[in-house]
């Protein structure tokens, strides 16, 4: 007996404007409490909301990313709806979201799941207003929760999909694939730390044949690794649940990361009546073909394009196009680097090996990168040049990276010496040096053990401090032992 | 009609309203009375005919001005002089359980 | 020394000629006020801000500025938000609300240079029809004590009355200010829907409230009007076209300087009267309302008498709809209310419970402490209206027959250039007369209420008096931006007439 599970995920996307949907606050995130919640995001008597020219183009742009720039998904009239429920952090007692006529219908996200390509419909995707924060921790007055509205009104598009997700690793791709959608359209900074893309996964079990089950929503993931340790857990509670011959019951659920566990929230919220209806302070939102061509005018071309154009122009494989494209930051940094001097080839092996290695380590995002594309560049050129070794690269990067010398590489190298060795005869005699001093190494290599001969490249290395290049002590020595 | 007092209850519930049962009886009353007044719509023939929300609908076609996306700093101070009870800017209320 | 009833036309004059200036006339009026503290139209004044506005106007006359509005005192219905002033919009729920912004309106009106003598008693949440369902207790009609002033900008007409100040402003939902300007015997418009904008006006019902003048002379209206309106980009509904810009008070001057080749005055002019609403004593099409009263009817034929003696024709228009226009507003209005007062909940600003044993609790006992019946009645009304299941059936059949009743009005004016009627079926009844039974005031709304859902600019001018000697007022109604005709032909009316010039206690 098989069981099936099925997900469909709501996300919901902050947008990435300077003032909130309907006022003039900032958005800015970490302000002290309440420093930038206006008198409308207040709610104070009187007050009325003014949308966002902004919002309203990001939206737009979403609409044709999902949709392979085809605008029959972008509602040309929709309407904002209020949704009423009371709650502390909902300063006017309703939300100002969309319901019947939202401003995005249809359009899908493609996933790789083992390697294949799968297709995510999406239901679709509609503007509406954050609430703002309760706190209940830190506060010296006792048995009180404190309300900061300052992410009251922050724009948000929720995008809603079918249930197509088979499995946490499919709805783990789909968010990833989201992710990298709305932050290379540049609509979203996508930093889910600080609550920018925030994930609802709708989890069902069935068996084999039968109609899909009751789903349970669980809330807020905010990690992709919370979603899929989430998700499993939530199939597996459901599945003994129905195992054990008992219902599964509709329930609004927490993922609480220290006990891996689904929790059912303590909530109303089970069968509360929004009373939507369309809110008489805001006139339908039209958007017409003019609107869409302007922004789809100002959007940066696909990362499938983008791609595309990076084996074409700089005569990349499609491996390290790929990666290069993977996100627009990491895209530009390789341009940059490129146009300041380095090879491209060189460019692409370091900018894809070491310089993601080095952020990994240091458990960061490109965006936070200490080596701009200049250094960086001027590093690669000093390879190219010959100045510097490979392996002495290597370290230079490291230095670089702690900000020795303000990570000036001529400035670095001078500091540590580490130019490379040019003079020859040095090297050679070095060369003569070790060939006299490891017989053995000298006869393997010429019966015929190629590794013998890394060896002594290695002891070469070692003699001169790593200063010499590497492959130039290769040729030196294959003359001097009479191969070719 | 009259008005049902369990609907009644549902009501003041969505509404956030405590409702003395002493009064219920009365305001049961005064909702009937309401909706007997109300409920002369359902007689209208409304086929075909869209819902007017916005007046001006029938003159021209009203739609949402946006504006620009500009940022203006906002005043705290002001905003939270109506307060009950704050602490360090927080807007406190009793405590809430999630 | 000063006048009894000044109109803004005779101040500005005696301030332009040095006569008195801005802080005399404060002062005067603030006396006024004093003297008139039974009526209870005044909420408790603020002498330092008064004086404050008074000594601005003053500097702003001494140095040259001819504004005509500039020195004048008015006063605010307490529906709009005042910074100084407290805001209580009738309702103990904002009892020492002091807002940090001035509402649009009242920023226009000071740019103007006028005094604000302070907030005026209103219905609370502008919820209702004879000022009774103030928190702060009923205002009294300046002609006969005894009696309701109207609502809910009852305040706002009473002052106006009794001669505090020449002119107020006041809010219209479903005929808040037309029909305390009839039961008061002043003028008052409610202009075209989006013409002045809703920024700083506590909302009762987004897509009905409207801000407009109250005054003696639909003159000082249009002048007062014209200061107040235009486009808002703090209000979403507020319109911003040519038209919807226009200034009132140059389209009004123009038209009352234009001279008719026969000078009748109102040649050419085609009055619409709706049939339904002259019909007396009888059933109007199967709802409870006894129609318009017989006295009523007299002086609003009279008043028809004088513009056909000079020149206009009376044409038969109908209004198949009036009746329904009750239920479809009582929907439309208490759906729109039930959710713009969702934001009382103790939480920012406003009335908490002192006594509450949790979140839930702090919430519900502040908003039913907070509220009054009226406004407990309208919230539960809107939050049934909108509940799943009835939506359908009540708020948007509410909305589809608002379109056909838009529709009626625009089909009269195929034939009509203003259409002319009763504001309310009765003259002023007496305080507790009908407020034990809610739906008996709604019917007193009959005919307002279609223009508020259509959006069409209003006016009330005093036409006559009727039982007991209580003024009867006269329902000016045009299309949208027709304001300045109106206005123009009302004040052409006031010159013909002189209803306008009775007041309590100088009656001829």
């Amino acid at each position: 007996m098989t069981w099936e599970i099925v997900i469909g995920i709501e996300t919901h996307v902050q947008l990435q404007t300077e003032s909130k949907i309907f006022s003039t606050a900032s958005t800015a995130f970490g302000a002290a409490p309440n420093s930038q919640a206006s008198f409308v995001d207040c709610a104070l008597p009187g007050t009325l909301p003014v949308m966002n020219r902004k919002a309203v183009e990001c939206a737009i742009k979403f609409g044709l990313a999902v949709n392979a720039g085809d605008s029959k998904n972008i509602a040309r009239r929709s309407v904002f709806a209020r949704k009423n429920y009371f709650y502390p952090d909902l300063p006017k007692g309703y939300q100002l979201s969309q319901m019947e006529l939202p401003v995005v219908t249809g359009g899908s996200v493609t996933i790789q799941v083992d390697g294949k390509d799968k297709v995510v419909t999406l239901t679709r995707a509609h503007l509406e207003e954050d609430a703002g924060k309760s706190l209940h921790e830190g506060l010296d007055t006792p048995g009180v929760s404190g309300i900061d509205l300052n992410r009251a009104g922050t724009p948000l598009l929720e995008v809603v999909t079918e249930p197509d997700m088979r499995s946490a690793a499919e709805a783990v791709a789909y968010a990833k694939a989201l992710h990298g959608i709305v932050t290379w359209i540049g609509i979203c900074d996508g930093n889910m730390q600080e609550g920018s893309f925030r994930c609802d996964a709708n989890v069902s079990v069935r068996r084999e044949g039968e109609a899909l089950g009751t789903r349970c929503e669980i809330k807020n993931l905010n990690s992709f690794r919370f979603m899929e340790r989430a998700i499993n857990y939530e199939v597996r509670r459901q599945i003994e649940v129905i195992g054990d011959g008992g219902r599964v019951a509709q329930q609004t659920r927490l993922y609480d990361a220290d006990r891996n566990e689904t929790r059912a929230m303590r909530s109303k919220e089970d069968a509360m009546d929004y009373r939507y209806f369309p809110c008489p302070d805001l006139l339908p939102l039209v958007i017409t073909e003019d609107d869409i061509e302007k922004v789809s005018a100002s959007m940066v071309a696909s990362p499938q394009t983008m791609q595309a154009r990076f084996q074409a122009s700089y005569g990349l494989s499609e491996y390290d196009a790929k990666l290069l494209t993977v996100d627009r930051v990491t895209a530009r940094y390789f341009e940059d680097v490129v146009s300041a001097g380095a090879e491209t080839k060189l460019a692409a092996n370091w900018i894809n090996g070491e310089l993601a290695a080095m952020l990994n380590r240091h458990d960061m995002d490109i965006a936070q990168r200490p080596v701009s594309a200049g250094s960086f560049s001027q590093l690669l050129q000093r390879i190219m040049d010959g100045s510097v070794s490979s392996k002495s690269a290597r370290d230079l990067l490291g230095l670089m990276w702690a900000g020795e010398h303000q990570g000036d590489v001529d400035a670095l190298i001078k500091a540590h010496g580490l130019t490379q060795m040019a003079d020859v005869s040095a090297i050679e005699k070095i060369v003569d040096d070790v060939i006299a001093a490891n017989e053995k190494s000298v006869v393997e290599f010429k019966s015929g053990k190629e590794r013998a001969l890394q060896s002594l490249v290695g002891q070469v290395m070692k003699a001169t401090g790593g200063k010499a290049n590497p492959t130039q002590v290769n040729t030196i020595l294959r003359e001097k032992l009479g191969a070719n | 009609m009259s008005f049902d007092p369990t609907a009644l209850t549902q009501l003041a519930k969505l509404s956030s309203l405590n409702l003395a049962p002493a009064t219920l009886s009365q305001l049961s009353d005064d909702m009937s009375s309401i909706f007997g007044l109300i409920d002369a719509l359902q007689a209208v023939d409304t086929t075909g005919i869209a819902p007017l929300s916005h007046p001006l609908d029938t003159i021209a076609d009203m739609t949402l001005n946006c504006r620009e996306d500009v940022a203006v700093a906002t005043d705290p101070v002001s905003a939270l002089a109506n307060a009950p009870e704050t602490e360090n800017g927080l807007f406190l209320v009793p405590r809430v359980i999630e | 020394m000063s006048e009894a009833y000044p109109t803004i036309a005779s101040l500005a004059e005696r301030i332009r000629t040095k006569q008195i200036s801005a802080t005399e006339l404060a002062e005067d009026g603030l006396r006024r006020v004093a003297d008139n503290a039974a009526l209870n139209a005044f909420f408790p004044v603020s002498r330092d801000l008064t004086l404050a506005e008074a000594k601005a106007a003053d500097v702003r006359i001494a140095a040259g500025e001819t504004s005509p509005l500039l020195g004048i005192p008015i006063a605010h219905k307490d529906i709009f938000v005042t910074c100084g002033w407290p805001t209580t919009a009738g309702s103990k729920m904002l009892e020492g609300y002091i807002s940090p912004f001035d509402a649009t309106v009242v920023e226009k009106l000071k740019a103007a240079g006028v005094v604000s003598l302070g907030k005026l008693n209103c219905d609370e949440f502008a919820m209702g029809s004879s000022n009774e369902n103030s928190a702060f207790g009923a205002v009294k009609n300046p002609w006969d004590r005894s009696r309701i002033p109207g609502g809910s900008s009852g305040g706002s007409a009473a002052a106006v009355a009794a001669g505090i100040v020449p002119a107020t402003t006041g809010t219209d939902t479903g005929g808040s200010l037309r029909q305390p300007a009839a039961m008061c015997g002043i003028t008052a418009i409610k202009p075209t829907y989006g013409r002045v904008s809703r920024y700083g006006m506590v909302a009762f019902a987004s897509s009905l409230d409207q801000a407009g003048s109250m005054a003696h002379t639909a003159q000082d209206c249009a002048l007062l009007l014209d200061a107040m309106a235009g486009s808002d980009e703090r209000d979403s509904t507020s319109l911003n076209s040519e038209k919807a810009n226009a200034s009132i008070w140059r389209a009004f001057s123009a038209n009352i300087a234009s001279k008719h080749p026969l000078n009748k005055g109102f040649e050419n002019l085609r009055i619409g009267v709706p049939k339904e609403w002259m019909t007396y004593a009888g059933d109007l099409e199967g709802t409870r309302t006894d129609g318009i009263h017989m006295d009523v009817a007299v002086a609003i034929h009279h008043a028809l008498d004088v513009f056909t003696n000079h020149g206009a024709t009376l044409v038969d228009i109908p209004l198949p709809r009036t009746a329904l226009s009750i239920p479809a507003y009582y929907v439309i209005a208490s759906a729109e209310a039930s959710s713009n007062l969702s934001r009382f909940d103790g939480v920012r600003y406003g009335h908490r419970a002192a006594e509450y044993t949790d979140l839930n609790s702090m919430i519900f006992n502040s908003r039913t402490e907070g509220f009054g019946h009226e406004v407990k009645r309208r919230i539960l009304t809107g939050a049934y209206v909108l509940s799943h299941g009835y939506f359908d059936a009540y708020y948007l059949q509410a909305q589809r027959v608002r379109r056909l009743i838009a529709e009626d009005f625009q089909a009269a004016f195929e034939h009509c250039d203003l259409i002319m009627g009763p504001v309310a079926p009765t003259t002023a009844w007496k305080i507790g007369e009908k407020s034990k039974n809610p739906t008996a005031m709604y019917l007193e709304d009959i005919f307002t209420l279609g223009v508020s859902l259509a959006g069409l600019p209003g006016m009330s001018i005093p036409c006559g008096f009727g039982l007991n000697n209580m003024p009867v007022g006269l329902q000016i109604i045009g299309n949208y931006f027709d304001e300045a005709k109106m206005l123009a032909d009302a004040h052409r009316f006031q010159q013909l007439t002189d209803w306008h010039q009775q007041h309590p206690g100088v009656k001829s």
